[in-house]
């Protein structure tokens, strides 16, 4: 008894996030997970979204580009800190996805760029962001805006977020 | 004559060998001093703008230590990480956090007015201040501090910035302390901030 209201607690958690945060369908080949993104400072004018690629399809796959109402421009890029110098550079082939396999986009490496931000991402609001893969074509999700220096989606439960998930009490200017 | 063709390679060959000998006993015994004297301290005079629009200089910060980061507004994820870090340890200095200076120091002034720096600045811990000015003067600060700073266009004629990921950790006599590399982890980087806290002068 105890353990199937256990699984039934669970089974609703599901039912309940799967729609947030998982918007691409079982049919396609790629599955996007978590998608989310930062809020950004005052007067930024980037952002980064972040979230997981997951290949079911038996071939290697390619995310070449992405748009949303957001931004201007968007691209993908890795991030790298050699040596101390940070160095922020556009996947101009896209981002490999290996066939099987999963590629996890995530701060201090790989992102999608929000350039030309319209207006600031504030944590709590969604966005629409439409992802375009070689073979899989377009992919439409939703995006959660987590707090400023979140390092994971803070659904995820994955635990291991240094920061707290939140700006908290902090004192503003 | 093949004898003395012998004789005279081997002596020069001798010579050499003196030569490259005396050299390397010369680096040994004088050439560590040499080269520790001739590399310039971190740091420097400076003259900026901070997020106000009010003049700056080395003098501003000198009498607190202070915590120096180099980096960009347009900056996506690594400057809003390291300012959020270290707004997180801005806090947990409680009272401690007034002994020390917080700057945020540009490598893009072209585009990081003190305005858009004072805005952005703003999400972040309120000791946090915000330093920019002409190329010319970015140039010079970063040279002093050995910040590495590079614009590397993008394919749409816009650009982003390489440059260093470290917070420089200076004394209250704008002598080089320490640094917080990139991901630092909180204990050690809290410890860094405490210690340079108690140099801050008492009177």
């Amino acid at each position: 008894m105890c353990a199937f209201s256990k699984f039934a607690f669970a089974a609703i958690l599901i039912a309940i996030a799967a729609p947030a945060f998982a918007q691409a369908t079982t049919t396609a080949p790629i599955a996007v997970e978590q998608p989310w993104a930062r809020a950004t400072p005052a007067g930024a004018m980037t952002g980064a979204v972040y979230m997981t690629l997951d290949n079911k399809s038996a071939s290697a796959d390619r995310l070449t580009g992405a748009s949303s109402d957001v931004a201007d421009k968007l691209q993908i890029h890795e991030m790298t800190v050699v040596n101390g110098v940070m160095q922020m550079r556009q996947l101009a082939d896209g981002l490999p996805i290996p066939a099987g396999g999963s590629v996890v986009l995530k701060p201090g490496s790989y992102h999608v760029m929000l350039i030309g931000l319209k207006q600031p991402l504030t944590p709590g609001e969604t966005f629409p962001l439409t992802l375009t893969f070689a073979k899989a074509g377009n992919i439409s999700v939703t995006v959660a805006v987590q707090a400023i220096g979140a390092m994971q989606d803070s659904k995820g439960g994955m635990g291991d977020n240094k920061s707290g998930g939140g700006m908290g009490n902090m004192e503003m200017k | 004559m093949r004898a003395r063709d012998w004789l005279l390679t081997g002596i020069a060959g001798l010579a050499g060998f003196a030569a490259v000998a005396l050299c390397i006993v010369y680096v040994v015994s004088f050439g560590g001093r040499g080269i520790g004297a001739a590399v310039a301290p971190i740091g420097g005079p400076f003259t900026l703008t901070d997020d106000t629009g009010a003049t700056v200089t080395e003098k501003t910060l000198t009498g607190k230590p202070y915590a120096m980061y180099f980096g960009y507004t347009y900056c996506p994820d690594i400057c809003p990480t390291t300012l959020f870090d270290l707004s997180r340890w801005i806090q947990k200095l409680g009272p401690d956090a007034d002994k020390l200076n917080y700057v945020f120091v540009t490598v893009d002034p072209e585009r990081d007015t003190p305005k858009l720096m004072h805005a952005y600045l703003s999400s972040f811990d309120k000791h946090i201040r915000g330093f920019t000015g002409t190329a010319d003067q970015i140039a010079k600060i970063a040279k002093e501090y050995r910040v590495y700073y590079k614009k590397v266009p993008t394919d749409d004629g816009n650009y982003v910035m390489d440059h260093s990921a470290i917070i420089y950790l200076m004394g209250p006599d704008d002598k080089f302390v320490t640094v917080i590399p990139y991901q630092e982890d909180d204990a050690s980087a809290l410890a860094k901030l405490k210690n340079l806290a108690a140099l801050t002068p008492t009177s």
